[in-house]
């Protein structure tokens, strides 16, 4: 059960239950969707992208506990942030899910993203937790294409 | 529960012939002695693919270490040798599916690739722009997407017969839809992802009423039903190997002997000919015009050893078995709170799909693994069933003779786990 904690912290089971900006962005200027065949997730991620700067951000669609609370606390974390902040943030997130287990990370660069660290330790589901933030990358890049996991 | 799922859910089984002791058979597959996360393995993923018996494992390991040779060209011993096996496996596969004759048996890489080849070659010959080719809304997407190949390469349209909540084949709108069009008939005889069994003999019947064949993809029946291809007069039946306890990479196409004598080859190589010149081939007899290549030799003799295990354990015996196992599975899962069965068909095999308020699949699978449980989460390749149940994942625990009710009260500590961490 310990293993399980570290991947179902409290934080990414509340965020599951109840996730933020979940809902359509009016306004919204840059959309991207994203698959995971495997298991079925979907999701729809909204941005409205002013001067390099994210002013809206929000997401819909069904998965998992991990990518569901992954989508939830990536656009609470983004709001107002640079294109190039939330780039950074996601190369950051994308190490600390799939790097060796002996690597520790800085909260003050990860924040409250740091409930996903447990990932780690379930390689399968790294994808779940990682799919949010590719679908946003494809949204931020305009690649207007669907993302897939695979 | 009823007294007589009662009798049928017990580990041991009196029957007619020597009784069914369920450890027993767990001594027969090794893989199962093993232990996952500290905890004993539960496997109850035999739909995705079955465990092997050692018998299987010894065979295929005796064939590489003192019978590897090609098969039919050598003139040597080990080579006629290798053939004898190879071709015995056929005869047993024949009668394992009560075959007329072992021509009509076609090796194959898999169930997919047999209903590609039936596709493919008997498909292509048959249908053309406006026919009709029909499946239902429970096919696995190997049963769904050969066929919508067929339809864009011809103009060809694909009808579905719908199913109802409890994910029956409705019958009276199969019937419907039977037409003047009507080409082919292809449906699941069990379903991956409910667990229902199909009534195959009616539906073969009433599209022979109409001169329309049939092809059974008997994938997910082969391992739990017995089969017999004269009773059910089907046209076509496909299995995999490594879903009837034998090796991966193996697949099964019965096709009736004039079919196959009319069918185009379904690919082109060594050991389908007879003779070539650049100008001109002749193909060989059936079943080898189908068979291009150096097939899985040792995979082939490894089913053999498969259906002779099963032959010794009983497919009769094996039924009634799993379907008290199932009763006893059904019952005690459908009591957790916040679950819900998809697929209640009232003819149902091994196989346990559900989901669970507010936890995607995903999720439980994950919680189960940890306490050594194996199931399959996802779409099962049969994402048309899923919409259909307006669901977007399921976790399915699928059986099989191996499985005790032991097992089936561990998942259910596994599925209540699930439902306290997610609170």
């Amino acid at each position: 059960m310990s293993d399980l904690r570290e991947l179902y912290q409290e934080v990414i089971l509340d965020h599951n239950r109840r996730p933020r900006n979940f809902q359509k962005l009016d306004g919204a200027n840059r959309t991207a969707e994203g698959y995971n065949p495997l298991c079925g997730d979907q999701l729809t991620v909204y941005l409205r992208l002013e001067d390099g700067v994210i002013k809206g951000i929000s997401f819909q669609g069904s998965g998992c506990a991990i990518s569901k609370a992954s989508a939830s606390m990536m656009t609470a974390s983004l709001k107002g942030k640079s294109k190039a902040d939330a780039e950074a943030l996601f190369e950051t997130f994308h190490k600390m899910v799939t790097a060796d287990l002996s690597v520790t990370f800085d909260p003050l660069e990860v924040g409250k993203l740091a409930a996903f660290s447990g990932v780690r330790e379930f390689p399968v589901r790294v994808k779940c937790a990682t799919l949010p933030w590719h679908t946003l990358h494809a949204a931020l890049e305009e690649k207007g294409q669907i993302v897939s996991t695979e | 529960m009823k007294a007589v799922n009662q009798v049928a859910a017990a580990d041991t089984l009196s029957g007619p012939r020597v009784a069914f002791n369920v450890e027993r058979i767990r001594e027969d597959f090794p893989v199962l002695k093993q232990r996952v996360h500290g905890k004993p393995l539960v496997y109850l993923d035999s739909a995705a693919t079955s465990q092997k018996p050692k018998v299987v494992i010894d065979t295929v390991t005796q064939y590489y270490l003192a019978e590897n040779s090609n098969i039919h060209r050598g003139i040597h011993f080990l080579s006629e040798q290798a053939t004898r096996a190879f071709e015995d496996s056929r005869a047993k596969v024949a009668r394992f599916l009560n075959a007329s004759t072992a021509q009509e048996i076609v090796f194959v890489r898999g169930a997919t690739e047999g209903i590609n080849l039936v596709a493919q070659s008997f498909g292509r010959m048959r249908v053309k722009a406006g026919d009709e080719i029909i499946i239902s809304a429970m096919e696995h997407h190997s049963n769904i997407v050969p066929w919508q190949i067929l339809c864009q390469e011809t103009g060809a349209v694909l009808r579905v017969v719908p199913i109802n909540d409890r994910g029956e084949f409705l019958v009276d709108e199969y019937a419907k839809l039977l037409s003047p069009k009507t080409r082919l008939v292809s449906v699941v005889h069990v379903s991956n992802a409910l667990g229902t069994i199909n009534p195959v003999k009616r539906i073969v019947e009433m599209a022979h009423s109409r001169g329309v064949p049939v092809l059974i993809d008997g994938a997910q029946a082969a391992p739990h039903l017995t089969v017999d291809v004269g009773e059910l007069d089907c046209d076509f039946y496909v299995f995999s190997s490594h879903k009837l306890f034998g090796p991966t990479g193996v697949g099964v196409v019965y096709g009736k002997a004039h079919h196959l004598e009319a069918m185009p080859p379904y690919q082109g190589g060594g050991d389908m000919i007879l003779s070539v010149t650049f100008e001109k081939t002749l193909y060989n007899v059936i079943p080898f015009k189908f068979e291009a290549g150096t097939p899985h030799i040792a995979g082939v003799i490894g089913l053999g050893a498969a259906i002779d295990y099963l032959d010794g354990v009983g497919l009769d015996r094996i039924a009634a078995y799993e379907s008290g196992l199932l009763a006893y599975a059904t019952e005690a899962v459908s009591a957790v709170p916040g679950v819900r069965l998809i697929g209640t068909a009232k003819e149902k095999a091994s196989i346990v799909t559900f989901v669970l308020e507010g936890v995607h699949a995903h999720d439980i699978g994950t919680i189960l693994d940890q306490e050594g449980i194996a199931i399959r989460t996802g779409h099962h390749c049969a994402q048309p069933v899923l919409q259909r149940f307006g669901v977007p994942a399921t976790a399915r625990a699928s059986l099989a003779f191996y499985n005790t009710r032991g097992e089936i009260d561990a998942l259910v500590r596994g599925i209540r786990k699930v439902t306290e961490l997610f609170g």
